[in-house]
């Protein structure tokens, strides 16, 4: 259902996504906001992999332990020396329902997108360049950079390293980040080297995107009004 | 005739330590000289010095003629010469193998399609147009080398630098390799520890020793020898 939504045009896709972000992120009734998530989580039903919803999921978490705690008000339940208060919960709650919204919107509209399709999309949409380029690269030599975090820690298992809650250890791990931030830079280094050997000045030749057409017009228009729906909903 | 690079009195130094010491070294436009050398030797580092990488401390360096000393004098003369990297991994950046080829072709101003066009030629002429769409890192060691020439053929270069050619590369990737710079036409440098390998393609090679070259004599005579080799077994 989403899908009817969500523009093919990438430069449309970012601001649509953009704008509905937006417009969660304005909400403060908490029926709206549980609204506008329910219809969403229908709406990319099979579109999303839920599990990808994991990374949000801590920080939800964290809100529902800390919230009702702190926030003064009518007080629900009380813990030895910690009380729940009703609008704590309400605030979790609410804030709950806009972040995985905004997390569910974020991953129907970009979340198969490769990081290098966005980059170009994020250079086309005019965004500073080293900003594009620290983005587009960074997915291609993560995996590099991990599997040399494996390899070094293979190595030190292999001498014997056991990881302990001790000074041994943390100098160690300190010896190991130091080792693959040397090691990354060495990389960066390199890259760059390569780049410019073959040619590279410092811009980046983005092939130039197809416009846009109007069906992802049609997409980015439905889109930004249903954010504005739902905000018009949460005042009045 | 003018050589294609030219290096005089090259001096370069390390932290105090003289990696290059006076080095000269003349190469001519359909020469195929290879350098020979253990490790620690300065080989990369002059391959570095040739496309302004690497800054020497003393001598001079003419690229098809022209004396080049900042990175302004040897931006133009880069796209002309080809220089495979040690380790593949420091040049494939582009997610796709197509794009990755392209990628020089680009920054010297082709079109898109022009350029995609140069890739997919010079992937095909390497026997290697199945992986166009592939995934660069994902690519077993072999396939990342011959995508790496490729990257370097789409430019048309007149001179290929080869810094360990056949590092992580396979029997049958390594096949293509030697045919592939068989039929290079243009002048090569090739870097190597893995002497057999170069010496079969050169037409002149040089010992390296301590950050200084000398001439040495490529021959080919039978030996007999014997040792262990593995054949499955049956």
């Amino acid at each position: 259902m989403i899908a009817r939504l969500v523009p093919g045009d990438l430069r449309l896709r970012l601001i649509a996504a953009f704008v509905l972000v937006a417009c969660l992120s304005q909400l403060s009734h908490l029926p709206v906001a549980g609204a506008a998530l329910a219809v969403l989580a229908v709406a990319s039903l099979g579109r999303v992999p839920l599990r990808r919803l994991r990374h949000v999921e801590g920080f939800v978490l964290l809100l529902f332990v800390m919230l009702p705690f702190t926030l003064p008000g009518t007080p629900l339940l009380t813990l030895g020396p910690l009380e729940m208060s009703r609008e704590g919960l309400a605030r979790a709650a609410l804030l709950a329902c806009k972040v995985l919204a905004s997390a569910l919107v974020l991953l129907a509209f970009l979340g198969a997108v490769e990081p290098a399709r966005l980059g170009a999309a994020l250079h086309a949409l005019r965004l500073p360049e080293p900003l594009v380029r620290i983005f587009a690269l960074t997915p291609r030599y993560l995996a590099l950079i991990r599997d040399e975090i494996r390899r070094l820690r293979e190595a030190m298992r292999a001498r014997g390293f056991r990881p302990g809650t001790n000074r041994h250890s943390w100098r160690s791990y300190g010896n190991l980040i130091g080792m693959v931030i040397l090691r990354a830079l060495d990389r960066a280094r390199r890259v760059d080297e390569a780049m410019r050997c073959r040619g590279f000045t410092g811009r980046f030749p983005h092939a130039a995107l197809p416009r846009p057409g109007l069906r992802d017009w049609r997409g980015v228009v439905l889109t930004a009004g249903l954010g504005v729906v739902l905000v018009l909903a949460d005042r009045g | 005739m003018i050589p294609v690079v030219a290096l005089s009195d090259l001096t370069v130094t390390r932290g105090g330590a003289a990696v290059l010491r006076g080095l000269s070294l003349r190469l001519g436009t359909r020469e195929r000289l290879a350098i020979v050398g253990p490790n620690g030797a300065g080989k990369t580092t002059l391959l570095r010095c040739v496309v302004g990488l690497e800054r020497p401390v003393a001598g001079r360096i003419a690229l098809f003629g022209n004396a080049c000393g900042g990175e302004r004098d040897f931006r133009p003369f880069r796209p002309r010469i080809g220089f495979l990297f040690q380790d593949s991994d420091d040049q494939l950046f582009c997610p796709t193998v197509a794009e990755d080829v392209a990628f020089g072709p680009l920054n010297t101003g082709a079109t898109a399609a022009g350029a995609r066009a140069r890739a997919l030629e010079a992937l095909e002429a390497l026997g290697i147009a199945h992986l166009a769409e592939r995934v660069t890192h994902r690519l077993s060691g072999g396939e990342k080398r011959l995508v790496c020439l490729a990257g370097l053929l789409a430019m048309r270069p007149e001179v290929l630098l080869l810094d360990e050619p056949t590092n992580g590369i396979d029997a049958e990737n390594m096949a293509r390799l030697r045919a592939a710079l068989e039929a290079f036409d243009g002048a090569m440098i090739l870097v190597s520890h893995d002497a057999g390998f170069v010496a079969g393609l050169a037409t002149r090679a040089m010992l390296m020793r301590d950050g200084a070259l000398v001439e040495a004599e490529i021959h080919d005579h039978p030996h007999l020898h014997s040792h262990p080799h593995l054949h499955p077994k049956g």
